[in-house]
C-alpha cells in the first residue's frame, strides 16, 4: 500500500519557495558553502511561519559539488518530514518504509521543489548543501516550521562515478532508523533509537557504476535530534574523496529489476 | 638432586600414545621448537632416536620415525659418545640459512653430558635430500663443573644476526654461548661460557621490544602427576645478562618470575618454545608431565603467548562455551540480524507512585502508602527457545549492536572433531546459543547465519588469540577464494570478511563470557 500518491507536481512555482525556507529571507544570493552555526534556527514570529534559516544548510550554488575530505556527501534532495507513529523497531520501519515510499522512487530522482501529496499533506522536495559531514534534519525541518519528531524523511541524492568502481561499500550514520537503497537495491538497514555514528552502518561491497548512481534514504526519527550522514569507502575500508554529486544527473539513472 | 628418567618416561608415553594420527597433543617429552618448513610443522622430542613428529595444520600429528635414522651410522658420532654418552634427549631446531641445525642432549652418566649438532637441508623425510649430518659436540660437561650439559635452546638475536646456545640441567648452571652461524658450532671455544641461571633447565631465549627474555623450567620432571615443573623467566637489556624477574631477582640466584604452571587437566609445563606465526601471531610450544585426560601421559601443547607490561604471558586456547563475540573496534557485539527482545519482556521503569501518594507499584493488597517497593524476583536469561519462534527459518544476516544479553548475540563456540585444526587447536563451529544456527562465510566475503551446521569449511573457525589477549577469527575457507580472510568490523554495525591486518582493531574480537 502507497501512502504517498506520485503526485510530483511543477516545480516551477515551488523553487522560490524553496530557497525562501532553506536559505535566508533576506533575499540574498546564499553561500554555497557558509561556515556552520551552532545554534539552533531563529526562532518564529508566527506558529507556522518558516524559522529559518538552517544554521548548516544552504541552498546549492553550483551544478556540482566534490565529496568533502572525508568522503561525506554534501548534497542532497530531502522531502519535508512525513508524520508517522515514530516507532523505531525493525518491523515497524520496514512495514513503513513500504507503505510510504513513492511508486517507481527507488531510481527516480526528484528536482528541487517539486512537491507530493501524502494524505492530506502537501510535502515539497528541497535541493540542499550540508557545511558539515552530516545533514541536520532537524535544522532542515525546524526551519521548515515542520515537525521534528515522529516523523519519516526521505533523502536523495546522485553520485556520478567517473568509472565503474566495484568493491565499494556505501557507510552511513542515522539519527534514528534508517533504510538505504543505491540504485534500487536495499543496501543499509538500521533500527532502534541511536545517534548519527560515522560508519555506523556499512553495506556489503558494491559496485558503483560508470555515471549517475541514485542513493535513496529513509530515516525515521522519534524525538529529539535527527541527522545523517553518508560515504563510500574503498577497498580498504578508507574513504573516497572527490565523488562528485549532480543532482541533475539522475534524469540518466537506469533503473535496476 | 636424583637424575631424571626421561628415557623411561619417553619409552613408556610411546607405548600408550598411538603412532599416527595423533588429533593435537601428542604424547611426548621434551619437545623441541616447533618449527615451520614447506607448509609443514615439525617437532622433535626426548626418545630413543629422537622422535620426530609432522603435522600438516598444527593440529593433528603423525610420527616420522626418528632423526637417527637419517644420521650415518644411526648414532650419535663418537666425539659426542665421548663428550657424553649414547642417550639422546631433549633436542632444539632452528633454519640458519639454507640449513637446519639440530642440537640435542647426549648425556652420559650425569652431569657428564655433551650437545650434539646435526645439520640437515630438509625436514621431509621423503625428500631425497633427507639427511643428517653428524657435527660432532657443541659443548659438554666433565661431570665434575658445575654444569649439566644437556637441553639446548638456541637463538638468534634479531638486532645483529647473532646466533646464541644456552644449555643446563639444575646441577650447577645454565650457560650461554656464541655460536657461529656458519657452522652451527661455538665462534669462541676458547671462551668460559657465560652463566645465566640456577635451578634449572630446559632453557631458551627470546626477544622483544628491546629486551632479551631467558625463560627457563623449574621444578621436577618425569614423575608423571608428581612433576612440579613450572616454567618461569627473567629479562635483560643485554643477551648475555644479568637476567632479573619481576621483583628484580637475579635468575643466578634464584630468580624467576612465573610464566606457566599447571592449570585446568595438565600438570608440569615446561620446555617453552616460540611458535611466530606471522602477522603478529605469535604462539609457544611445551609439554605438560601429565594430561590427565590422556591417562596422565606426557604431551605437546600449543598456546597462544601474550604480552603485558613488557613480560610474556601464557594464554589459553579457546574452550566450548557460549560467548559475547564483541568488536574491538566498535565495542559492538557479533549478533544473528532479527528484531531482538528486551530481556525480560518490556518493561516499566522503577515505577511506582511518588513516596506517600499509594502502595508501592506491585505490593500486596493492604500495602501501605510509602512503603518501600517489594523486591523483585529476578529475570532469568534469554535463551534462543523463548524468542526464536519469530527469527525467519532461512538464513539470516550478520550485525554488530550493542550487546544487550540477547538470544541472537548469544553463540556457542563449539570444537569440531575431525575437521582438523591450527596450531594448538581444532577448528570450531559458531552457532547461535543454543540453536545450530551457524555462522558462514558466503562467496562474496561477507557474512550470514545459515539455518543448519553442516560441516562446509565456510562454517569451521580458526580461533586465535593475538598477542594482546584479543582473538582473531578466520573461517576455514571462502567459497570461490583462496584469500585466508579473518572477521573484520567495518564500521559499528557492519562484520565483513577481509585479509588480515595486525595494525588497528578492526580485526580483534574480545570473546567474553555472557
Amino acid at each position: 500500500m502507497t501512502r504517498l500518491r506520485n503526485a510530483i507536481v511543477s516545480a516551477i512555482g515551488a523553487l522560490p519557495f524553496a530557497a525562501v525556507v532553506i536559505v535566508a529571507t533576506t533575499g540574498q544570493q546564499p553561500s554555497p558553502a557558509p561556515a556552520p552555526a551552532t545554534g539552533p534556527p531563529t526562532a518564529p514570529s508566527t506558529p507556522n511561519a518558516p524559522r529559518g534559516p538552517a544554521p548548516s544548510l544552504a541552498r546549492p550554488a553550483s551544478p556540482t559539488k566534490a565529496s568533502d575530505r572525508a568522503g561525506f556527501l554534501q548534497r542532497w534532495l530531502i522531502l519535508e518530514p512525513l508524520k508517522v507513529p515514530g516507532q523505531l523497531t525493525e518491523g515497524a520501519v520496514q512495514a513503513l518504509v513500504k507503505k510510504e515510499h513513492i511508486p517507481e522512487s527507488l531510481t527516480a530522482v526528484p528536482k528541487d521543489g517539486d512537491v507530493v501529496h501524502a494524505g492530506d499533506e502537501t510535502l515539497t522536495w528541497h535541493a540542499v548543501d550540508t557545511t558539515a559531514y552530516n545533514v541536520n534534519l532537524f535544522h532542515f525541518a525546524y526551519a521548515l516550521s515542520k515537525p521534528t519528531s515522529n516523523v519519516l524523511f526521505w533523502a536523495v541524492t546522485v553520485v556520478d562515478a567517473p568509472r565503474e568502481m566495484p568493491g565499494v561499500r556505501l557507510a552511513i550514520g542515522s539519527n534514528a532508523a534508517s533504510v538505504w537503497w543505491l540504485n534500487g537495491q536495499e543496501v543499509i538497514s538500521l533500527y532502534n533509537d541511536r545517534q548519527a555514528v560515522i560508519d555506523d552502518g556499512v553495506s556489503p561491497r558494491l559496485t558503483l557504476r560508470k555515471g549517475p548512481n541514485v542513493i535513496r534514504a529513509a530515516i525515521v526519527n522519534a524525538g529529539g535530534a535527527t541527522d545523517f550522514c553518508a560515504r563510500f569507502l574503498d577497498g580498504h575500508d578508507a574513504p573516497i574523496v572527490g565523488l562528485i554529486v549532480r543532482l541533475d544527473a539522475g534524469a540518466s539513472a537506469t533503473p535496476r529489476p | 638432586m636424583t637424575w631424571h628418567p626421561r628415557l623411561a618416561a619417553a619409552a613408556l608415553l610411546l607405548l600408550v600414545a598411538p603412532l599416527s594420527a595423533l588429533d593435537g597433543e601428542p604424547g611426548m617429552h621434551d619437545p623441541s621448537t616447533v618449527i615451520q618448513a614447506d607448509g609443514r610443522f615439525y617437532v622433535y622430542a626426548t626418545g630413543n632416536g629422537l622422535p620426530a613428529f609432522v603435522s600438516d595444520d598444527g593440529w593433528t600429528w603423525r610420527r616420522t620415525g626418528g632423526v637417527m635414522q637419517a644420521v650415518p651410522g644411526g648414532r650419535p658420532g663418537p666425539d659426542v659418545l665421548a663428550r657424553g654418552g649414547n642417550n639422546t634427549w631433549a633436542p632444539d631446531i632452528m633454519r640458519v640459512g639454507d640449513r637446519y641445525y639440530l642440537y640435542y642432549s647426549a648425556p652420559g652418566p650425569q652431569p657428564k653430558s655433551a650437545i650434539g649438532l646435526l645439520i640437515g637441508k630438509t625436514l621431509d623425510p621423503a625428500s631425497p635430500d633427507y639427511k643428517w649430518e653428524d657435527a660432532g659436540p657443541v659443548v659438554w660437561s666433565d661431570g665434575v663443573e658445575d654444569s649439566n650439559a644437556i637441553d639446548p635452546g638456541v637463538f638468534r638475536d634479531p638486532g645483529n644476526g647473532s646466533l646464541w646456545l644456552t644449555y643446563g640441567s639444575y646441577f650447577g648452571y645454565i650457560r650461554l654461548v656464541e655460536l657461529d652461524p656458519k657452522t652451527g658450532k661455538r665462534l669462541h671455544p676458547e671462551r668460559a661460557p657465560i652463566n645465566v641461571s640456577i635451578n634449572s633447565e630446559a632453557s631458551i631465549m627470546i626477544f622483544r621490544d628491546g629486551w632479551y627474555y631467558l625463560l627457563v623450567t623449574h621444578g621436577s620432571c618425569c614423575q608423571g602427576g608428581n612433576s612440579s615443573y613450572n616454567i618461569r623467566m627473567g629479562r635483560s637489556r643485554k643477551v648475555t645478562g644479568p637476567f632479573l624477574d619481576n621483583m628484580d631477582v637475579d635468575m643466578l640466584q634464584g630468580g624467576g618470575k612465573l610464566f606457566a604452571g599447571s592449570s585446568g587437566r595438565h600438570i608440569g609445563p615446561g620446555h617453552f618454545g616460540l611458535l611466530a606465526l606471522g602477522e603478529g601471531v605469535e604462539k609457544f610450544s611445551l609439554h605438560y608431565e601429565s594430561d590427565l585426560d590422556r591417562g596422565g601421559i606426557s604431551v605437546l601443547d600449543i598456546r597462544p603467548l601474550l604480552w603485558r607490561d613488557g613480560w610474556p604471558v601464557a594464554g589459553d586456547n579457546l574452550t566450548a562455551g557460549t560467548y559475547e563475540i564483541e568488536s574491538a573496534r566498535t565495542g559492538t557485539a557479533l549478533e544473528m540480524a532479527v528484531q531482538g527482545a528486551p530481556v525480560g519482556g518490556a518493561r516499566r521503569g522503577p515505577g511506582g507512585p511518588p513516596p506517600g501518594q499509594g502502595p508501592p507499584q506491585g505490593a500486596p493488597p493492604g500495602t501501605p502508602p510509602g512503603a518501600p517497593p517489594a523486591p523483585r524476583p529476578p529475570i532469568p536469561a534469554q535463551e534462543a527457545d523463548q524468542v526464536g519462534a519469530n527469527w525467519p527459518g532461512g538464513a539470516a544476516g550478520v550485525r554488530l549492536a550493542p550487546y544487550m544479553l540477547q538470544a541472537q548475540q548469544k553463540w556457542a563456540i563449539t570444537p569440531v572433531a575431525g575437521a582438523g585444526g591450527y596450531p594448538g587447536s581444532p577448528y570450531f563451529k559458531i552457532t547461535v546459543a543454543g540453536t545450530d544456527r551457524a555462522l558462514a562465510a558466503t562467496a562474496e566475503a561477507e557474512l550470514t547465519v545459515l539455518p543448519a551446521f553442516n560441516g562446509g569449511p565456510e562454517q569451521l573457525w580458526r580461533v586465535d588469540q593475538l598477542t594482546d589477549g584479543t582473538y582473531r577469527l578466520m573461517p576455514k575457507g571462502v567459497p570461490g577464494s583462496k584469500d585466508a580472510l579473518a572477521l573484520s568490523a567495518v564500521g559499528s554495525s557492519t562484520p565483513t570478511l577481509a585479509a588480515f591486518t595486525p595494525a588497528g582493531d578492526r580485526q580483534r574480537w574480545l570473546i567474553r563470557t555472557p
